[in-house]
């Protein structure tokens, strides 16, 4: 049997999730997606707002939105360090569509709008992540 | 005038209890709280411990970086300070001892000729420094007895800010540690600038680790990430030290506050059971004394009357008793 990873989802306040994984997915700023497996070398990299997938040892999958962060993989241990993330279950589906709503027209009022870009950016990645 | 002074006894008794009765609620409050906010407390303890360690392993990792967070002013000309108080009194020394630091720390650098930038953090440190006329800068408050990660996110950018923009060269951070439930004390640390991540290495855990890291994009581009997460994770251990504190402190000087009214309300209702005692022997005094003046001296009703008080009947009910004698 294949070892596996020891995966931590820590924020400033509290761990949480902890189990453990075959494989855990993530996207880095730039580079792209990124998949670890137990046994790799030691990863320090910062994370994009996007999901970030943990493939369970009975083939489960446990799917959250990290909006910023970063990922460290050292000794078969993946920790991912991040103020905001939401597991898939616990996401607002109808919040969200309402903020994607109100950022989006923010956004076509005022392009260069911001805040309202990472609103809008926001709001499609729990989308995103509630219908996976 | 009899009676005046057990009247009043009474009353100051009754104050005394509907006080014992609000320390008594704020100690079992405090109580609570202190076990929640050591809670918040340790349950923030991981990511701190694990941000540190991430710049352990970027020091290993053998990332140079110039970032303005770490820039070592060759001359510090203006010294920040923030401070962390309460929002509310009624914890014992807790807020006092934190200021009177803080007001020492701002008059030594003062005397050295350097300029400061008060950041005030919780309603109390705000109104002490206002009143003597001190410079403050930043005020916030609102949140010290149930800080956010966003609180302190907010103070972190602010004071990160002006640091930047180097209206100051060096901000210190003043708060109290919560050490154990007897134990707090106020401290005085560095929070900018950052030093160096060689420095912070050796402050973090220690443990071994190899030093042969892959970074994504590249270790400047992590530890410029990281940096501004590193101060907010700090101040809000700060934060929440000194919630977990402000809640011990209450609860002890509540607990005292309950105690001492038991022994005021004991104390008072002693003299008061005198006092009553007093009144009613000079009310006895006053009768006798009329009876005798009007029977000349016969044995009468009132002598029969004042027995039969004497054997422990109500004073009061003999008042009419003494008139129809007479």
């Amino acid at each position: 049997m294949a070892v596996e990873l020891d995966v931590e989802l820590v924020s400033p306040e509290e761990v949480t999730y902890s189990g453990s994984a075959e494989m855990v997915i993530v996207r880095t700023v730039e580079e792209g997606d990124i998949a670890f497996q137990a046994g790799h070398v030691p990863f320090l990299g910062v994370l994009a707002p996007w999901s970030v997938d943990v493939l369970r040892p009975g083939g489960e999958r446990d799917t959250f939105a990290v909006h910023r962060g970063f990922v460290e993989v050292s000794h078969n241990k993946v920790t991912i360090l991040s103020d905001v993330s939401e597991p898939a279950g616990e996401i607002d589906v109808a919040r969200a569509e309402a903020a994607r709503q109100r950022a989006s027209e923010a956004l076509s009022a005022d392009a260069d709008d911001a805040g309202a870009a990472a609103a809008l950016e926001r709001a499609e990645l729990r989308l995103r992540v509630a219908a996976a | 005038m009899p009676g005046g002074r057990e009247r009043e006894l009474r009353r100051r008794i009754g104050s005394i209890q509907s006080t014992k009765k609000i320390t008594r609620a704020m100690e079992l409050i405090a109580a609570t709280r202190v076990v929640k906010a050591m809670q918040r407390a340790n349950a923030a303890r991981p990511y701190a411990r694990l941000i540190t360690s991430v710049i352990e392993d970027l020091a290993a990792g053998g990332a140079e970086v110039d970032h303005p967070l770490l820039r070592q002013a060759p001359e510090v000309r203006n010294v920040g300070f923030i401070i962390i108080t309460g929002d509310r009194g009624l914890a014992g020394a807790y807020n006092t001892s934190v200021i009177r630091t803080a007001e020492r720390q701002v008059m030594a650098h003062v005397s050295e000729g350097k300029g400061y930038s008060l950041c005030c953090v919780g309603r109390k440190s705000a109104s002490y420094f206002r009143f003597r006329n001190y410079r403050i800068d930043h005020a916030m408050s609102g949140f010290s007895d149930n800080p956010s990660y966003d609180d302190a996110r907010r103070i972190a950018e602010t004071v990160s800010e002006s640091f930047l923009s180097e209206t100051v060269d060096q901000v210190e951070l003043i708060y109290t540690e919560f050490v154990s439930m007897g134990t707090q004390r106020v401290v005085v640390r560095r929070f900018l600038p950052l030093v160096d991540t060689e420095m912070m290495a050796r402050e973090g855990s220690g443990t071994g680790r190899e030093g042969s890291f892959e970074f994504e994009p590249s270790p400047e581009a992590v530890l410029e990430a990281l940096l501004p997460r590193y101060t907010e994770a700090r101040l809000y251990g700060a934060l929440l030290d000194a919630a977990a504190s402000e809640h011990a402190s209450r609860q002890r000087a509540m607990k005292a506050a309950t105690d001492n009214a038991e022994e005021l309300i004991t104390k008072l209702s002693r003299a008061m059971n005198q006092a009553r005692q007093d009144a009613i022997t000079t009310e006895i005094m006053e009768i006798v004394g009329g009876a005798e003046a009007l029977g000349g001296g016969e044995s009468t009703d009132v002598d029969l009357a004042l027995a039969s008080m004497l054997a422990g009947t109500d004073a009061s009910d003999l008042v009419p008793a003494g008139g129809h004698a007479a």
